[in-house]
């Protein structure tokens, strides 16, 4: 089944009609029929399982593949027979093994898709030198290095600029974080949704991990062998309303853990924690314990960047300054990191709690247990009263037709 | 007369002869290499058409040298002419097989990026695929200059410019007090050329091969 997004008021940034591809040799086409619009600005995931024909259809969009049959509209004008390699130009192409040409420093690299548009030096320097910050490898530190110099997560840093080198409107990015530790690759995610907040590029994005498809993307196209759309929906319509029991059983279990990963801590309301200045007197801080229900204070620097954890206890009990007393800060989160993350950071922490923190260090707020439990709540109400009244819908679109 | 009278008083044309096998050895190896690295480059890949390269080129190495030259004085005469020729072909396998094997070695992934950023054919060739296969590539061109050192000496035998020229004099008339020290002054000449051409390669090899690549 293939639920067409809502129509968009203006054309979408790349339409797939009929899209076909059989390769020689094979009876079945690896990619059939696919119809697909994919909004200006928004990242779609193609997600499912191995051989389901997800890179095939990625690859025939920037034309590596070439269609059997079909079309391909990129911001309305067909480019099914326009030069690839100009086509190409216009597309940020990132892969899992980065490909970063390794005989050349990390600002040739970069400045590739410039020269080749014949830029002059002096921008391309400086378009490198914006780029590098961007993805936040230190100009002057990286410009000058070999690839293998860098680690996994930075070569992926520059593959990210690379492909964004010549400003192009769409990006794809094939299992971009594929190859990299869970770590890195949870860091490298987020920091890539937080950049893409700026940049605001049309993505592609192909993955066969569902949970990084329900992070990453917009709006996520499941697809099934011969790449058929199984559904095309925001993640949030997925996970409450699976179309079929492919996509139910493609989501796995834990739907409603897995939402954790669609709510950000800036969509939740954070819970108040007493706080004070690392300055103040031992009595104040004491004062601000007291007039809350919460065992520890969070003593904040001049700049209120968090400083110290401080308990009641350790207030009464140990002298010296208050600089020094309790625990250095921990389960540090940034407002756009998923629940999933800051539950993850909470579990780990003493108080259990996570300090909200913006991206130069400046306290925002805590969260805690009862703040996610309640998140979780309110996300199952909703999508139970979401499938009531498409229940209803289809009832009354039913007693309609009768 | 020792080795040592008979160099300081042949030197200079000892010198003359040394230079003549160093040309002949530079032109050859330059041509081989063109051709080597343009069939390398052609037939890289396409099954067929790379075993057929590497085949051949396989084959003219194994013909002995002496006949080779032999054979080329028909169609070519004598002189510098044939003996270029030969050389040649003595030096494509090493060159033909390297540039074939450093290109099929480059990363596809690579290759793969570079064409997805819409870098067309001819420009991935040469600022992508050839300069990281050089090092392979100049390997191979390593071996066909040392074994082209040696072969030129035979090119004698087509009245070849170079060392070759004393050996066969030499041979000529064995036995008499200069022969052997004449041998042996041709010998250590071309042995000084290959070295002279190894620790060539090892210069020219840090010079073009980026610091991005190099081990």
């Amino acid at each position: 089944m293939t639920t067409a997004p809502a129509a968009a008021p203006t054309d979408p940034m790349i339409r797939l009609e009929r899209l076909t591809k059989t390769f020689p040799g094979q009876a079945r086409p690896a990619v059939e029929a696919l119809d697909m619009d994919i909004a200006a600005g928004e990242i779609v995931v193609l997600v499912g399982p191995s051989g389901c024909g997800k890179t095939t259809t990625m690859r025939l969009i920037n034309r590596l593949i070439e269609p059997t049959s079909g079309r391909i509209f990129l911001e309305g004008d067909e480019v099914t027979k326009v030069n690839p390699d100009q086509l190409r130009r216009r597309i940020g192409y990132v892969i899992q093994q980065v490909g970063l040409f390794p005989h050349q420093t990390i600002a040739d690299n970069i400045a590739t898709v410039p020269r080749m548009l014949g830029w002059d030096e002096q921008r391309i320097r400086a378009r490198v030198d914006e780029l590098l910050a961007l993805v936040g490898l230190e100009p002057a530190t990286y410009r000058g290095r070999y690839p293998k110099h860098l680690s996994g997560g930075q070569r992926q840093r520059a593959g990210v600029a690379r492909a964004l080198s010549a400003d192009p409107p769409v990006m794809l990015m094939d299992e971009p974080f594929g190859a990299i530790d869970p770590i890195t690759r949870d860091r490298l995610q987020n920091e890539f949704l937080r950049l893409q907040e700026t940049i605001r590029k049309t993505i592609i994005f192909v993955t066969h991990d569902i949970d990084e498809a329900i992070k990453m993307g917009d709006r996520l196209a499941i697809l099934r062998e011969g790449s058929k759309i199984a559904q095309y929906d925001t993640p949030e319509r997925i996970l409450s309303a699976p179309a079929d029991d492919f996509v139910a059983d493609f989501i796995g279990a834990g739907a409603s853990l897995k939402r954790l990963n669609l709510s950000r801590v800036r969509d939740v309301e954070l819970s108040d924690w007493p706080v004070a200045s690392v300055d103040s007197s031992r009595a104040e801080v004491l004062a601000a314990l007291r007039a809350s229900d919460k065992g520890a204070v969070l003593l904040l620097d001049a700049e209120r960047r968090p400083a110290r954890w401080v308990s009641g206890r350790e207030l009464q009990r140990e002298d010296g300054p208050l600089s020094e007393m309790g625990l250095p800060p921990e389960a540090l989160v940034q407002p756009n990191a998923t629940l999933s993350d800051a539950l993850n950071e909470m579990l780990k922490s003493r108080y259990g709690c996570a300090t909200v923190i913006d991206g130069a260090g400046v306290y925002q707020g805590n969260l805690d247990f009862a703040t996610v439990s309640a998140a979780i709540q309110e996300m199952r109400r909703d999508a139970r009263d979401r499938s009531r009244a498409e229940a209803d819908e289809v009832h009354a679109a039913g007693e309609a037709g009768a | 007369m020792s080795l040592l009278d008979y160099l300081s008083a042949q030197g200079d044309r000892l010198l003359g002869l040394t230079l003549e096998h160093l040309g002949i050895v530079l032109i050859s190896v330059g041509i081989s290499t063109v051709i080597g690295v343009a069939l390398g480059v052609a037939t890289y890949r396409t099954e067929g058409p790379r075993r057929v390269a590497l085949g051949v080129t396989g084959i003219f190495l194994t013909i002995p040298s002496f006949a080779l030259f032999g054979l080329l004085i028909g169609p070519l005469g004598l002189g510098g002419g044939p003996a270029v020729v030969a050389l040649v072909m003595y030096g494509l396998l090493p060159i033909v097989r390297n540039t074939i094997t450093g290109l099929r070695s480059v990363d596809p992934a690579i290759v793969e990026s570079a064409q997805g950023m819409g870098m067309a054919r001819y420009r991935r060739l040469f600022r992508i695929e050839l300069p990281l296969a050089w090092p392979i590539i100049l390997t191979g061109i390593r071996v066909a200059a040392v074994i082209i050192v040696g072969i030129a000496a035979i090119a004698a035998v087509v009245n070849g410019p170079g060392l070759g020229k004393d050996i066969f004099r030499a041979l000529a008339r064995f036995g008499t007090p200069t022969a052997v020290p004449q041998v042996l002054s041709a010998i250590l000449g071309i042995i000084a050329i290959a070295i002279v051409i190894d620790l060539a390669f090892v210069a020219i090899a840090r010079l073009t091969t980026s610091k991005g690549i190099r081990a």
